[in-house]
């Protein structure tokens, strides 16, 4: 027999197709829409963690014991003192003698702050010679530090302000003395607009991955994927196909999560827009590749919701976010190198709050960069044209 | 048969951990014809149909499909084979003209919108395109399943039970189908628990416990199980059948109507017992030509389910 009619498609090609990876990619969308409640989830969960987490960490503690130690005592050392039992910041339980004293307070934990004003406080004031304000500090709850010493300022300036009146008055502007903070048992010193920029590599990590991981499950749990293979599409056409629509989302999340970290918690952004694009795009690409690898070990939804959250605890507690990188054991810290995470913790910081630039993410990119050349690789090693 | 073969496999064998599925298989299929797929649940026709058309790689055995090799080519076979799934495997939430748009996008397919529509208009379906296919009822999503393996003109189909659950007119409608294609010189492997349809097989294969027991024309698929068929006529078959069941020799008792067919494959045993009911003379008996429907009675009565068993029963093939 030879009566075949006319080849009703292109001659078979082994390369690329473009059209096979946009009709995947068209289909991954539609669904996408369909999924009401995951397309819900995929905008409100960064919403809801970041008020979650911003405002449970924001929440400015109050009432926090204090010690004193008195290096001056007169009519404006005595003001200050005053001005700080009242204000709600500090509950001020007492003086202590020399700062050994005051550390051994701190460590005990029986009290948060010790100030220490300096000897001749009120005269180095007056002679406009900037004295120091001293606040040690139990950092390890770090967002009471920029609070307490936003607040020791406010206080000391308003009691400067009431008791040097008349000729003694300062003139207005910058206070004539300086606080330091001294911060005891976290070195990185993290406050609140530290915590919502990490957040951001939380909250991707979560849900890039897990949500990849279950699109690609599903398709083998619904016996889709038999469907699928069982055309000529090939498997790269359909792992691009099927990530792409989820840098999407991505986007879409930081999109919303920037808006709201910008008017809510008033986060600065003070580095390039740049060098933020590229460390996100790069990590938003790492998290995918993870879900992919995820989806090629995992029999259904379940097992791969499962398997991503495994992924996320790493993401929290050893990129630094939970605890500063640089305190955590040697081995934590060799883990945490191969957290994506990590860097991208690094990369957001460096850019939003220490003004950084692409020079200054530079190694963080790389090591993105390298940990996404493993996964994928892996995974695409993983991944089979067949059933078995 | 001077037709070619589109299928040639031997020694097709799977194994799942320690259990072989599917045990040194072979297949010949010609041109154009249609080739029923029998066998119990769990007798491994999925999986073979899956080696046939590279979704699984075979762990011994060789052979082509469509003239490409089962190992290395698959992508070469996937682009002319049509490969029907026996559980739907369209997108439930894609409506019913994106699945058929998706496949034809699959196999990058000229005239696209063209070809979706005729397909549309064919089904019936034209009117409710918009509608999610994972709404459709049973038979229905069958028959969106085969328009869509038939999109892009296969040569060769391979259809895992097509027709469960559609109602007899659909199944006739798809069996006038697949005769029409099977005329045109597409080559047809189906597999199927129903007689009805393995009768319209122009040959039929028998799979048990992963191996194949029996395989030929259909015609000659009585001569090959090898049954003697005696007819009872007379009063008090229920009886007669329940009594029957215990008498050496006799392997199937099937009533058709007022008659008894009695069946064996030891015809020595079985006609001994003949004789000796004959002389109580209180039925009538005849031996039968036994035709395709005891064989398929006896093929699928003698095999249980095979997932209950690990190790198949001495079974004399
Ligand atoms: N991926 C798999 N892993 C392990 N065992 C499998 C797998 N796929 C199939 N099996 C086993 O192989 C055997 C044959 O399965 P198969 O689906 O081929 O049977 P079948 O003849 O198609 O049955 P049915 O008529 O019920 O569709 C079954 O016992 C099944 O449990
Ligand atoms: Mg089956």
């Amino acid at each position: 027999m030879s009566g075949d009619g006319a080849p009703a498609r292109k001659p078979a090609r082994t390369g690329f197709s473009f059209r096979r990876f946009g009709a995947v990619l068209t289909k991954e969308f539609i669904q996408m829409r369909r999924d009401r409640i995951t397309f819900a989830m995929m905008i409100g969960l960064p919403l809801v963690q970041l008020f979650l987490f911003g405002f449970a960490i924001n929440a400015d503690p109050h009432h926090l014991p204090t010690l004193v130690e008195m290096g001056d005592n007169g009519p404006l050392t005595r003001a200050v003192i005053a001005g700080m039992q009242q204000s709600d910041y500090f509950d001020f339980k007492g003086e202590v003698a020399g700062i050994a004293a005051g550390e051994e307070v701190l460590r005990r934990g029986e009290a948060n702050f010790v100030v220490v004003i300096p000897q001749n406080f009120e005269r180095d004031v007056i002679r406009g010679r900037m004295p120091e304000i001293l606040i040690a500090a139990d950092a390890s709850d770090p967002s009471a530090v920029g609070g307490a010493a936003a607040a020791l300022s406010g206080i000391v300036s308003v009691a400067v302000r009431e008791v040097l009146t008349g000729p003694l008055a300062m003139p207005s502007g910058a206070p004539p003395f300086s606080v330091t903070v001294h911060r005891e048992y976290n070195p990185e010193g993290k406050t609140s607009t530290n915590i919502v920029p990490g957040l951001l590599a939380i909250i991707l990590s979560m849900t890039m991955v897990m949500i990849t991981a279950v699109a690609i499950v599903k398709e083998t749990e619904r016996g889709t994927m038999e469907m699928l293979i069982a055309t000529p599409v090939r498997p790269f056409e359909v792992m691009l196909g099927k990530i792409l629509p989820y840098v999407f989302v991505g986007y879409v999340q930081t999109i919303v999560f920037l808006i709201a970290a910008a008017v809510i918690f008033h986060v600065p952004f003070e580095g390039s827009w740049l060098a933020f694009f590229l460390g996100f795009n790069l990590y938003i690409v790492v998290n995918l590749a993870l879900g992919f690898l995820i989806s090629t070990a995992s029999r259904n939804q379940m097992q791969a919701m499962q398997l991503s959250f495994f992924t996320i605890l790493p993401s929290i507690l050893l990129s630094g976010f939970m605890f500063p990188f640089a305190g955590m054991p040697g081995w934590a810290q060799v883990l945490g190198t191969g957290v994506p995470a990590t860097h991208f913790l690094r990369i957001i910081r460096a850019v939003m709050l220490k003004g950084g630039d692409v020079a200054d993410v530079g190694p963080q990119c790389l090591a993105l960069g390298i940990i996404l050349v493993v996964i994928s690789g892996i995974a695409m090693l993983r991944y089979r044209q067949t059933l078995d | 048969m001077s037709e070619p073969l589109v299928i040639e496999v031997s020694g097709l064998t799977k194994r799942f951990g320690e259990r072989t599925v599917v045990d040194h298989f072979d297949i010949r299929v010609p041109k154009g014809a249609i080739y029923g797929f029998l066998g119990p649940n769990g007798s491994g026709k999925t999986t073979t149909i899956r080696m046939l058309c590279g979704l699984l790689t075979p762990d011994e055995g060789e052979g082509t499909c469509l003239g490409f090799d089962v190992r290395h080519e698959a992508s070469r076979i996937k682009e002319e084979a049509g490969y029907m799934t026996q559980k739907f495997s369209l997108y439930e939430d894609l409506s019913i003209r994106e699945n058929l748009d998706f496949v034809a996008r699959m196999y990058r397919l000229d005239r696209r919108k063209e070809r979706v529509q005729v397909a549309l208009d064919e089904l019936g379906l034209a009117d409710r395109a918009k509608q999610l296919a994972g709404t459709l009822s049973g038979g229905w999503k069958q028959r969106l399943a085969l328009a869509a393996c038939l999109l892009h003109e296969p040569k060769l189909l391979l259809l895992d039970e097509p027709t469960a659950g559609v109602d007899p007119k659909a199944r006739r409608d798809f069996w006038d189908e697949i005769r029409r294609l099977s005329a045109k010189g597409v080559t047809v492997l189906v597999s199927t628990h129903y007689m009805d349809e393995a009768v319209q097989c122009d040959f039929i294969t028998y799979i048990a416990y992963g191996k194949k027991l029996i395989d030929g024309p259909s015609a000659m698929i009585p001569a090959l199980v090898g049954l003697e068929t005696w007819r009872v006529e007379g009063p008090n078959l229920g009886a007669l059948a329940e009594r029957l069941k215990a008498e050496p020799g006799v392997e199937q008792v099937a009533r058709f109507g007022a008659v008894l067919h009695i069946s064996g494959t030891d015809k020595p045993l079985l006609n001994q017992t003949v004789e000796r009911l004959k002389a109580e003379e209180t039925h009538h008996w005849s031996l039968q030509v036994a035709g395709l429907e005891e064989a398929f009675i006896y093929l699928m009565a003698g095999a249980r389910d095979n997932f209950a068993l690990d190790t198949p029963p001495e079974i004399a093939a």
